[in-house]
């Protein structure tokens, strides 16, 4: 027998050591959630930082006199003169009016730096359009060159190097003070496609081909995810077959999303013989992709319809399809909706699977249907982050930030709804 | 008429079905005095006949544009001259789109032999008539179908059961595809993986340490074979998911320990969102994050501790994936705690322990195969990632083990040889379809044992 008293002290001391090892314990957890949450931060800040500049565009705005002998032109209606006419020069004279010392080649040769590589493009088509501007002096606002742009934006920073010269900085800067140089909200970035050159590129070419992608996903997935479940769940007799379709489902939720893209690439493409870079076949693939998120989502929300339920109209004479159709589907389609949403979430943010069936493509037009060559949203974000340009790391940073303002709206509308729609029983 | 137009269409024929069905079934009722003298309700006739006229309809016309391109594709090729016929895949694919440029105006035919613009003119035809005789035939397919149900509405009919039937029918065939996606995945990773082994031996593919897949353009150029040795792509994937798991489970455990133990219910109704956000955000977010943030900071940061280091360090792309997956881990412990039953809990706190040796002593053990199941599934998701290893880790398939070093991955391989223009006949894209069943098969099975050792642990306490 031992000493009770001597066992109640062994504990006593014992308690100091235990409590300290009780509090190091917690202390860890805390430490776990905050490194989850710090790298959450870090994460946002981080593009946040990169991007939010990306949504500011640097424009150069000039009295253009569109003289005619300066661009070996005497007819802007004649489609052959314009093909040989030479848009730079106005633009040079222009930017000469405020350096009028520039004149040498290699002068003429920054200046003709400081607006976008675009800018005689622009000038074309706006003489195209209005063949009597000829001979006028209109105010053109350019796109500024890359370089220029990142001076103006991110002189000082580390993360950039200036590529401008010595002349060009002191250019700009002077150009800067007059308000010739301006920067403002990027509008262009919301209305039109890529292009090589970052201040004329814009996010609405991939934002339509995400949603023409979405729709064939969706279109396809939902009403093949949810019969599945109802099948499943209500009519699938107890045998090896439904242990099979389970198995495969379960399978094919956890099988990584780049197989899918080398399913799409020999069936759809190599097979069917069906276009690359389209969205239909884009949406094929991540329907099938989020098929079993669909599936498995709904077999949920038809679980948690009670079965008094059916059992009250089953007693009434309704056939076990009445009573699908009717009281079942009904109730459990706020949780199918969710389920729905959140897949599509999942959907939108993929990237890897249409790389390899060609979405990768770099495409300047805005796509117009199903079958015309497009990217995604996630897909421009990689193009961008890999291109050389500097320009185009703040436009992926931007187009990320879109990407996730679409995805949380998404997910807030599945909550919205769950809490609103869902009844527990 | 393309298939966009005709699927709208075939819908609206079979609604115009249902509404002269449902016309009808009542018309066949009135003499007989009211509907109740059917078999069954009259939505269930116009129901059938909508059916009878949009399902032949539909799975003709999907057939049809199916195998349409197919189809046209090789009649094309095949009515080419002999002299243009091409020798190769490459210069089939090549052919093969000259000729749908010319037949789209985007070429000058000009510019092109004889019978090759003679073909895009057959390109052209066979599409337009392929085109018309799609229509023809769904359309006429749709009202024969529909007339065939508008013919057999009669109150001795029970149209409800047929309707029923072919409702749960296609329940069947939509839980299906499930099967039908598993054997395509298969067959579309093993012929192609069967061809690949008919040019490079499966020993070589499987222990060879060497991998660069660029084989020469011409014959004579040096070192023209390419090396398909799957073991540096195997290193250097194993690399990165170790390190994805040494930080997700670490931080993923104690976090949803500390989540479902400790934290007060407001702190936890804030915290676990913002977890679940993690596994929102899109793998090219983290991506770009591991890219363009943390590899240039662990490169200079390795630089002051003077040590050298590559721009796209292993290391980087394994700590950003191991963030990724801090929330897959915590949701599924978070799980398996909560299933251990609340008297092993209660029974230990009783006996005087502590929280932390409840935690330690008793629920981890009763968790531990939940947990492992759970880390399986993490790291099956870890060797699957993609896009963080697309962007931040490298092409170069060094064999080491310095995670400071560049390393390569199955998963970046596969895009690296599919992206870009490829050739099916080549030793190069098929090795992406082998390396695409090695990743498939390793999944797969991480995933069988992952859920096998779950369902198991769960019957134990249900």
């Amino acid at each position: 027998m031992t000493d009770p008293g001597s066992q109640a002290e062994l504990v006593r001391r014992s308690l100091k050591r235990r409590y300290g090892k009780e509090r190091r314990f917690r202390l860890y957890g805390i430490a776990a959630v905050s490194v989850a949450l710090f790298s959450l931060a870090v994460l946002f800040t981080d593009i946040v930082s990169k991007g939010y500049t990306g949504f500011i565009k640097t424009t150069v705005t000039l009295d253009v006199h569109l003289d005619g002998e300066l661009m070996y032109l005497n007819d802007a209606s004649d489609p052959e003169q314009m093909a040989m006419a030479d848009f730079q020069a106005p633009i040079i004279k222009a930017l000469q009016e405020y350096f009028p010392n520039a004149t040498s080649r290699a002068d003429k040769r920054e200046l003709s730096r400081m607006t976008g590589s675009y800018a005689s493009n622009q000038v074309r088509d706006l003489l195209k359009e209005n063949p009597d501007w000829l001979g006028s002096t209109r105010t053109i606002e350019f796109p500024a060159h890359d370089t220029v742009s990142v001076y103006v934006k991110h002189a000082g920073d580390p993360g950039y190097s200036i590529r401008l010269t010595e002349q060009q900085q002191r250019w700009t800067d002077e150009l800067l003070s007059k308000g010739v140089i301006d920067t403002g909200f990027n509008d262009v970035f919301f209305t039109s496609g890529d292009s090589r050159e970052p201040s004329n590129a814009g996010i609405l070419g991939a934002l339509v081909g995400s949603l023409l992608t979405m729709a064939i996903t969706l279109v396809i997935a939902f009403p093949v995810g949810v019969a599945a479940a109802v099948y499943l769940e209500e009519f699938a007799p107890g045998n090896r077959l439904t242990d099979f379709i389970e198995v495969n489902i379960n399978n094919l939720a956890a099988v990584p999303s780049i197989i899918f893209g080398l399913l799409g690439l020999a069936v759809f493409i190599g097979l069917f013989g069906m276009p690359r870079s389209v969205p239909v076949v884009g949406g094929l693939v991540l329907a099938l992709m989020t098929l079993p998120t669909i599936i498995i989502s709904s077999r949920a929300a038809i679980k948690s319809v009670p079965p008094s339920i059916r059992e009250a109209a089953q007693g009434i004479g309704a056939s076990k399809m009445q009573v699908v159709l009717h009281h079942v589907l009904p109730l459990a389609m706020p949780g199918m909706l969710t389920g729905s949403i959140i897949g599509m979430a999942q959907a939108l943010g993929e990237t890897a699977p249409l790389l390899l069936i060609g979405m990768v493509a770099f495409i300047v037009e805005i796509p117009d249907g199903f079958f015309s060559s497009a990217t995604v949203l996630p897909v421009q974000i990689f193009i961008w982050a890999g291109s050389a340009e500097q320009g185009f790391v703040e436009l992926a940073s931007a187009g990320i930030m879109v990407l996730l303002a679409f995805l949380i709206t998404m997910n807030a509308f599945a909550i919205w709804l769950r809490k609103r729609l869902e009844r527990r029983w | 008429m393309p298939t966009s137009d005709l699927l709208p269409l075939v819908l609206l024929l079979a609604a115009v079905a249902y509404g002269l069905a449902f016309i009808r079934s009542r018309a066949v009722a009135m003499p007989l005095g009211g509907i109740r003298n059917l078999k069954a309700l009259p939505v269930y006739y116009a129901a059938r006949a909508a059916l009878w006229c949009a399902i032949p309809a539909l799975i003709v016309l999907g057939a049809w544009a199916t195998f349409e391109g197919k189809v046209i594709q090789d009649m094309v090729m095949a009515s080419l001259p002999a002299e243009l016929a091409p020798q190769s895949a490459g210069q089939a694919s090549l052919t093969l789109s000259q000729i749908s440029n010319l037949a789209a105006g985007k070429l000058d035919p000009a510019m092109v032999p004889e019978g090759i613009s003679g073909a895009a003119t057959l390109l052209q035809e066979l599409r337009e008539q392929s085109s018309r005789f799609k229509a023809l035939l769904v359309i006429l397919i749709a009202v024969l179908g529909g007339t065939f149900a508008w013919t057999r509405i009669a109150p001795h009919i029970n149209a409800r059961k047929s309707v029923e039937r072919t409702l749960q029918r296609l329940f069947f065939v939509s839980a299906a595809v499930a099967i039908l996606t598993t054997i395509g995945i298969v067959f579309s990773v093993i012929f192609e993986t069967v061809r690949f082994f008919g040019k490079v031996p499966v020993t070589e593919f499987l222990f060879g340490t060497n991998w660069s897949p660029q084989t020469a353009l011409r014959a004579d150029q040096v070192g023209s074979e390419g090396a398909f040795g799957i073991i540096p792509l195997f290193t250097g994937t194993l690399m990165i998911s170790a390190i994805a798991l040494l930080i997700a489970v670490p931080v993923g455990l104690l976090s949803a320990v500390y989540l479902s133990e400790y934290a007060s219910g407001p702190v936890r109704s804030v915290v676990k969102p913002l977890l679940e956000m993690l596994a929102g955000v899109p793998t090219v977010v983290y991506g770009f994050f591991a890219a363009l943030t943390v590899a240039p900071f662990i490169r200079d940061l390795a630089l002051m501790l003077g040590l050298e280091a590559s721009s796209q360090s292993a290391l980087a792309a394994g700590l950003v994936m191991g963030i990724m997956i801090i929330p897959f881990v915590s949701s599924l412990s978070d799980d398996v705690i909560n299933a251990v039953p609340r008297s092993l809990r209660d029974g230990s706190l009783a006996l005087g322990a502590t929280q932390s040796e409840t935690m330690k002593n008793v629920i981890f053990p009763a968790a531990l195969p939940g947990i492992m199941g759970g880390i399986l599934l993490a790291a099956s998701r870890a060797i699957g990632e993609t896009m963080i290893v697309v962007m931040a880790a490298g092409l170069a398939a060094n064999l080491t083990a310095n995670p400071l070093d560049s390393v390569t991955t199955v998963t970046v391989q596969i895009v690296t040889l599919l992206t870009g223009d490829q050739e099916f006949d080549s030793a190069k894209t098929l090795a992406a379809f082998a390396l695409g069943m090695v990743l498939f098969m390793v999944t797969l099975l991480l995933n069988v044992i992952a859920l096998k050792i779950v369902r198991k642990y769960r019957e134990q306490y249900d």
